[in-house]
């Protein structure tokens, strides 16, 4: 894992307790995702990252997984760069 | 005699102030100055204030309507509390901020702990210096001279179309929360087994007759956790609550340091073959309970039992950010926008059971 992707699982874990997420796992399969978690996610990205998640963004398929979010931090930062 | 209750005309204050607030703009909380205000006299110098019985007939008849109020004073706060308590009315301010710092910082921080924005204020104080110090910071709030306070009571940014129990019990619950939080603050170990600590039981129930007012009331209160925005009048609301075409449902939140009140509402319009969300909203208050989606996971199960689809309609605001993620994680795409409507729907691929640290319960 690189730096990003240990940075998304370090911020999971908080949510995901004694579970060590792997990078290619489902959060949404985990248990529930509530409507916190969700914020506090969208913000954690937004914030450690400097970017903007844009409405059309926030597809589901975005945060499914570790993976998924830090292609997504990749590809925003790479459009704002 | 009329009396107006702006800043002086002319003044920049004044100017600002007509910018920025919005007409009419309901008011959900009262913060008021405390010397030469609530009582005459200046308590530092005079520990026998006089109340004035006529703040104390605004204060009752106020919370009495759901109007909550708070304090912005620069005093001692030990001394100023106690003098509360000796008057009897220290149980009707939340947050009550007294220091020696600026009223329009005590004013945010008000704003903060109660989740309410600013336009959602009216600050009392006898000095011109306070108000249009609040005036220039905070444009949004409604500032009233404390000399000038008859007629206030007809104001209708203070005068609330319905006064529903939630309204009558809204200090309570607020006060509740105040007790939720201050445990919160103090609990070591992770959200979710805290969440399990308070025992919440969530209801859905199709709202009955006795409901409309307060569903009314959501309808113009909440403007955060409201993913379209409309409004429906209680006429309105009777009529789609008996349409066969239509469910309209409520949602109510209780744990073990009392009841939240009323704090959600769905308005669906069920076509043969596609349902579609024309109104979910939830109360600020609940926001930190991790309650937000259980109703639209209801809403979900739901039309995929019924074997229809399942559509949102959705008008995005400065403040509802949190409804479009909450739709979105809950697997919604949006497939057609017609002007500000975005509509959204949902493959049923990310249906989730309810979370182990709530008891929900249908009423149907």
């Amino acid at each position: 894992m690189d730096q990003t992707q240990l940075k998304i699982k370090q911020f999971l874990s908080r949510f995901f307790k004694n579970h060590d997420l792997q990078p290619d796992e489902d959060i949404f399969a985990l248990g529930f995702v509530n409507s916190l978690l969700a914020m506090q996610l969208v913000a954690f990205v937004e914030k450690e990252h400097g970017i903007t998640v844009q409405d059309e963004d926030l597809d589901l398929d975005n945060f499914r997984t570790v993976n998924a979010i830090a292609r997504l931090i990749a590809r925003k930062s790479g459009a704002t760069a | 005699m009329t009396t107006t209750l702006e800043p002086p005309a002319g003044s920049h204050a004044a100017a600002v102030h007509a910018a920025k607030r919005k007409e009419k703009q309901s008011v959900k909380c009262v913060v008021w100055d405390l010397d030469d205000t609530v009582w005459d006299g200046i308590l530092l110098e005079d520990r026998e204030v006089k109340l004035r019985p006529h703040v104390v007939h605004i204060l009752k008849t106020l919370d009495e309507r759901g109007i909550l109020h708070s304090i912005a004073s620069r005093n001692d706060h030990g001394l100023a509390m106690a003098k509360l308590k000796e008057f009897g009315l220290d149980e009707f301010f939340l947050y009550p901020q007294i220091n020696w710092g600026s009223k329009a910082a005590s004013i945010a921080q008000i704003a903060r702990d109660v989740n309410i924005g600013l336009d959602a204020i009216a600050f009392v104080d006898d000095q011109p210096f306070e108000r249009e110090e609040v005036a220039f910071v905070h444009g949004q709030v409604l500032c009233l001279d404390s000399a000038r306070l008859d007629g206030v009571l007809d104001r209708p940014e203070l005068k609330p179309r319905f006064i529903t129990e939630d309204s009558r019990l809204r200090r309570q619950m607020y006060r509740a929360d105040f007790e939720r939080n201050r445990v919160e603050a103090e609990y070591v170990g992770p959200k979710e087994e805290f969440l399990a600590t308070l025992g919440m039981r969530f209801t859905i129930a199709r709202c009955r007759q006795e409901d409309l007012a307060r569903a009314e009331e959501l309808t113009v209160r909440t403007n955060q956790l409201n993913a379209t925005g409309y409004t429906y009048s209680y006429e309105e609301l009777d009529e789609l609550r008996l349409s066969p075409g239509h469910e309209l449902l409520i949602a109510s939140l209780e744990d073990r340091h009392g009841t939240y009140g009323q704090i959600g509402l769905t308005l669906i319009e069920k076509g043969e073959e596609v349902w579609t969300i024309k109104l979910l909203l939830m109360s600020c208050r609940v926001m930190s309970k991790g309650v937000g989606t259980l109703l639209l996971h209801h809403i979900l199960r739901r039309a995929r039992d019924a074997g229809v689809r399942l559509r949102a309609e959705f008008v995005a605001n400065d403040r509802n950010r949190q409804m479009l993620i909450t739709y979105k994680f809950a697997g919604f795409k949006e497939i057609e926008r017609t002007g500000e409507v975005a509509l959204l729907e949902n493959d049923y691929s990310a249906i989730q059971p309810p979370p182990p640290y709530v008891d929900l319960r249908i009423v149907d």
